[in-house]
């Protein structure tokens, strides 16, 4: 027979001056099995606790509800109590009174009311509690780092220096990301290059990093502490072993006109490559797609079109054969850092609901680019080697407009918050022109200048006051090719006027999306991403760089557009997270998980098919001879996260979420009966 | 305004099914930010809205109850990643069970409530309430309800069986 204590908190008056707590301790104690029920000032003060601990000695309690707060603000308090007094703390719940009744309720009779039902509703329900132990876990000591732009780089060197283990997965044949395509940064104008290099050698040579580039996640499995991770080492074509990084395969290369990605197609590269000249690793790459070699032999060519690479290079490492290769790792814990990458105003778009800009020509005028490029162009490592040459004809542009908030901010085209880093790139840009050209014209058009950071404020002024930028309040309804300018078509909301601008070159701050399938790899590890596909943090305020799933992180700007300040802040935060999880030997998790009574399970494994976590084992069940009986659903405790979606899913009710029974729901629901 | 000072008019009690991350949360927040609304919702958690057995809601009625709140996480920000699209499929499907049985549909609301849309669960709550106050009374399921007898003479048809109607 039960024997539940009651303990009605009046929280000083937030719940006292609407809900009469005397009456519900009074109304409760008359529930069959309830033996005891008290109201008192403060229940989470020492005295209140004391109160529980007390009765649940000298009353000999089977369970206690406490009739308080929110249970996500004092659940652990009050079951660490009732532990402390030696019951099962998953014996312990709370009805929730405060917010859920005094706070949004003036009318005393009904909030009393109300809150005798919600008191009572948790009585029926501890009743059918049972003793659960917390899960303990021992924790795997590696950590792996998906995506190796600054982000990740920083992660994985702070992890690193901090004792752990890593794997530092890039799907690049070079990590260093978007910053590596920078020419110089904001706020302080300092080289990219020359501050990202160092720590990506740094990475390279780090004893307790293991770098895997041009590699992917393919599959993750486990949970937090134990993952286990299948990563595919894209082929290569090059020994990795052997390659000594000399750079004779390239100039023998045949191909020379394959579009390079790391200059945003400004330039060209070789079939048999490496992004750029600082690469790490430093070790080529062959494009199967552009190489002649292959391409020969899928147009099944008898002798072989080309092999000038294998030729040239001296240390035979050149090999045609080699293919995709898996390779498992065991890691505890997950930092995703795959980054963003730029919205496109061409016609076809990568999701649903996605515009293109039809008034700025599609992306199809040559001289109308994006900030990369832009970026591609000012720099030394660039296309021109610095010089700002516009695509077209190489001439130099005297006239350059830039425009913000394309993409960005506007619902229309599908996108609707800010990129945050525009502004600021902006402002940059029409710096390094002016600094490049010095009789150039920078116009902005501008919807308002975001600014807000540590001596970013002073940084777009000086655009302006030092650098003679002009800002242009206002949007721009067209652009198009007309003979060898660009023309601009816009409003001057400030002035209440059109603007007409002949243009050599127009720069585009396109918005900053997340990286193309970005949510298949959320899905392999089960964290959660918003509409636009940017990784969820777990709570916007208090827990920014954890995700959803226990042991997953994030860092970076696959959580929302970041500059890279903000990018190197998380990275590290993401780091002492994960640090403070390896300071554990074992883990502590919430008994909250599902158990298969194999008696009754038919083997139909719906549950299998609707687990978000591949928790669901097949178990074989077997009489004394050893002869297979049956084959039965079994949850691996350690993955479950307690969901319960199997178990309103079971045909035959054979799996039950411990805490959450249908047992003890029905027992709640009928508790609201009249 | 509270209804619940109006003794004469009839005050619809309803039940609400709400996940722990999002909707609860969510209405942490509306009390935290002392959002005043009906007091006539009563809240049974869940961790996730992918448990809800549409046998709930069935007994929910069958006990007393006026209405059903169901609420969860938006579409793709699901704590648990995907039970809320198991459970928005159930639902689905248990609709047209609800049309069988003869609820008005407006007897039950669906909805997505976020953790930070305490504003959100108050229009939910107030307009469930609302919606549930002008229908009356539930008593019992309709659809339950033996056919009547054809032959002239007959006994009258049976009412509703046990545990739905009386109240
Ligand atoms: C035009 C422009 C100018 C900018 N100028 C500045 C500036 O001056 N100052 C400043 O602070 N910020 C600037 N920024 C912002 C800056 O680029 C970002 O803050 C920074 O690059 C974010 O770093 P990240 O590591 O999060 O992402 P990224 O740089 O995008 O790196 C992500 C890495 O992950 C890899 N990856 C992606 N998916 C996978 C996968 N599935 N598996 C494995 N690897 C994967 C990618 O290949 C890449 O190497 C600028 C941005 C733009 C667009």
């Amino acid at each position: 027979m039960a024997r539940i204590g009651v303990f009605v908190c009046h929280c000083g008056e937030n719940i006292g001056r609407t809900v009469d707590c005397a009456r519900v301790a009074g109304e409760i104690g008359k529930l069959p099995g309830v033996v005891h029920s008290v109201d008192y000032k403060y229940m989470c003060s020492d005295p209140g606790q004391a109160l529980i601990k007390q009765a649940i000695a000298e009353k000999g309690l089977t369970g206690v509800v406490v009739s308080a707060c929110s249970p996500h603000m004092h659940e652990r308090t009050f079951r660490r109590a009732a532990g402390g007094a030696g019951l099962n703390p998953f014996l312990c719940e709370m009805a929730n009174i405060r917010e859920h009744c005094s706070w949004i309720h003036e009318d005393r009779e009904a909030a009393t009311d109300k809150a005798i039902d919600l008191a009572r509703v948790i009585v029926e329900k501890v009743k059918r509690n049972v003793p659960l132990e917390t899960i303990r876990i021992p924790v795997e000591k590696r950590a792996l780092v998906i995506g190796g732009g600054i982000a990740g780089i920083q992660a994985a060197l702070d992890l690193a220096d901090g004792g752990a283990e890593v794997v530092l997965v890039e799907k690049e044949p070079s990590i260093g990301g978007h910053m590596s395509q920078l020419s110089e940064t904001f706020p302080t104008l300092d080289c990219s290059q020359c501050i990202l290099t160092p720590r990506m050698v740094e990475v390279y040579q780090h004893p307790r990093i293991r770098l895997m580039a041009y590699c992917e996640v393919d599959a993750v499995e486990g949970y937090i502490g134990n993952f286990k991770v299948t990563i595919r080492q894209k082929a290569r074509s090059v020994d990795e072993t052997k390659c000594n990084g000399c750079g004779a395969c390239q100039k023998a290369c045949v191909v020379k006109n394959v579009p390079s990605e790391f200059d945003e197609r400004l330039g060209k590269r070789t079939a048999i490559y490496v992004p750029f000249p600082q690469a790490v690793p430093n070790i080529p790459v062959i494009d199967r797609e552009h190489c002649a070699y292959f391409k020969g032999r899928a147009r099944g060519m008898k002798k072989d079109a080309c092999g000038k690479c294998k030729e040239a290079c001296a240390r035979g490492a050149i090999d045609f054969a080699q293919e995709d290769r898996f390779v498992t790792e065991k890691v505890g814990a997950i930092v995703v850092a795959t980054g963003y990458e730029l919205y496109s105003i061409g016609k076809d778009q990568p999701a649903a609901g996605l515009k293109g800009y039809g008034e700025y020509g599609y992306g199809t005028v040559p001289d109308v680019i994006d900030g990369l490029q832009f970026e591609r162009l000012a720099s030394a490592s660039g296309p021109t080697a610095g010089k700002l040459l516009r695509p077209s004809d190489g001439k130099v542009p005297k006239k350059i407009v830039f425009l913000q908030c394309v993409g960005s901010r506007d619902p229309a085209k599908g996108i609707d918050y800010c990129s945050k880093v525009c502004c600021m790139y902006v402002a940059k840009h029409t710096m390094l022109y002016r600094h490049k050209v010095h009789d150039g014209e920078a116009t902005v058009f501008y919807m308002d200048v975001r600014a807000a950071g540590k001596g970013y404020d002073e940084f777009t002024r000086r655009a302006v006051e030092e650098d003679g930028a002009v800002y242009v309040r206002g949007r721009v309804s067209r652009v198009y090719r007309d003979g060898d300018v660009v023309k601009v078509l816009g409003f001057d909301t400030l002035n209440g006027t059109p603007v007409e601008i002949d243009a050599d070159m127009v720069v585009l701050a396109t918005a900053m999306r997340p990286r193309k399938g970005i949510e298949k790899l959320a899905q392999t590890l089960s964290v959660s991403y918003d509409r636009h596909g940017f990784i969820n943090e777990a709570h916007p305020k208090l827990r920014p760089v954890e995700t959803n799933t226990a042991g997953v992180f994030v860092a970076g700007a696959c959580q929302a557009p970041r500059d890279i300040p903000d990018s190197v802040a998380m990275a590290s935060a993401a780091a002492a997270k994960v640090l403070g999880l390896f300071s554990n030997e074992m883990l502590e998790r919430e008994p909250t998980v599902a158990r298969v009574d194999a008696a009754l399970c038919a083997g139909c494994f719906h549950c299998e098919r609707v687990c978000p976590y591949g928790a669901v084992e097949h178990k074989e069940v077997r009489d004394r001879k050893g002869n297979l009986l049956k084959v039965v659903a079994d949850v691996n405790p350690g993955v479950c996260q307690g969901c319960g979606t199997c178990q309103a899913t079971c045909p035959s009710k054979s799996v039950e979420l411990m805490g959450f029974t249908d047992e003890q729901i029905y027992a709640e629901v009928n508790a609201l009966a009249l | 305004m509270n209804a619940t000072l109006d003794k004469t008019s009839f005050e619809p009690r309803l039940t609400a099914f709400v996940c722990n991350w999002c909707t609860y949360t969510g209405a942490d927040l509306a009390g935290t930010s002392r959002l005043q609304m009906d007091a006539n919702v009563r809240i049974v958690r869940l961790p996730c809205t992918g448990r809800i057995d549409p046998l709930f809601i069935v007994k929910a009625f069958e006990r007393g109850a006026d209405g059903v709140i169901v609420s969860g996480c938006h579409p793709a920000d699901c704590h648990y990643t995907s039970g809320n699209y198991h459970a928005r499929r159930r639902f689905a499907f248990f609709k047209e069970l609800i049309e069988f049985l003869g609820l008005p549909e407006g007897r039950i609301t669906f909805s997505w409530v976020s953790a930070s849309e305490g504003q959100k669960w108050r229009e939910v709550v107030n307009d469930a309430t609302a919606r549930v106050r002008a229908l009356g009374p539930f008593s019992g399921y309709p659809g339950t309800e033996l056919p009547a007898w054809p032959a002239a003479g007959a006994p009258a048809p049976n009412p509703a069986p046990g545990g739905g109607g009386e109240r």
